[in-house]
């Protein structure tokens, strides 16, 4: 590997530089997934975000994740960077790239990546409102323990 | 000694990112508990952990030099 697929960083993402690592002749497709940080939640008003991170396990999850996916889809090549630190509105918070032969596994391989995030990479996001502030995080309803369960649906900011 | 990282609100709430436990062996149980007395953190039982960088359970034996980190809900994406 000649360069990190997996980066956890404190300055803003370029989407290309991500793209660029998964790019191969045996590719037909790349999926990207850019998750940004959104204004409004359930009518609730962010002012910014604050991201924080375990970086040597979170990038040993990126990791376990990218082991997970070749195991489904051995053709598929990924790499992912995640920002942390401050964010505004509209910041690019985590960018996932996908290649594969075939579009179909391109999209499905990356939706697993971003659901699996949410479930073992010890990354947190605190909110700031105007009216307060919150780690946000759900663990009673989402456990984060390493599983093969695509992780359900819940509120979560992408 | 026993290598304890904080995160999130565990770690505003010890008002420390890293902390230290004089001990050769306990379990990740015995940790929570002593996090618990010595910053007065609200109950640990459902947070989870990872020792070395792996997630652990409760009964995971953690041995001096070794790093426990809390790990409250996760919110990446």
């Amino acid at each position: 590997m000649e360069e990190n697929l997996f980066i956890i960083t404190d300055q803003p993402i370029r989407v290309e530089e991500v793209t660029k690592k998964v790019e191969s002749r045996n590719a037909g497709a790349i999926t990207v997934f850019i998750g940004t940080v959104r204004e409004l939640t359930k009518g609730k008003k962010t002012l910014h975000l604050e991201y924080q991170a375990y970086p040597p396990m979170a990038i040993k999850m990126f990791q376990q994740i990218e082991k997970e996916i070749k195991e489904k889809w051995p053709e598929v090549q990924i790499a992912i960077t995640h920002r942390i630190g401050r964010l505004e509105i509209s910041d690019i918070a985590v960018v996932i790239a996908v290649s594969s032969p075939h579009r179909k596994i391109a999209y499905e391989a990356n939706e697993y990546a971003i659901d699996r995030i949410k479930q073992i990479v010890p990354i947190w996001k605190k909110e700031f409102w105007e009216d307060g502030t919150a780690w946000i995080g759900d663990q009673l309803e989402n456990v984060p323990y390493p599983s093969e369960t695509p992780f359900e649906e819940g509120d979560k900011h992408d | 000694m026993i290598n304890i990282l904080l995160f999130a609100q565990l770690q505003e709430a010890a008002g420390h990112s890293q902390v230290t436990m004089d001990a050769s062996e306990v379990t990740v149980q015995q940790v929570k508990e002593w996090l618990e007395k010595q910053y007065t953190l609200t109950s640990l039982h459902q947070t989870m952990t990872a020792v070395n960088e792996e997630f652990a359970t409760d009964d995971t034996i953690v041995k001096s030099g070794d790093t426990v980190a809390l790990i409250p809900p996760i919110s990446g994406g």
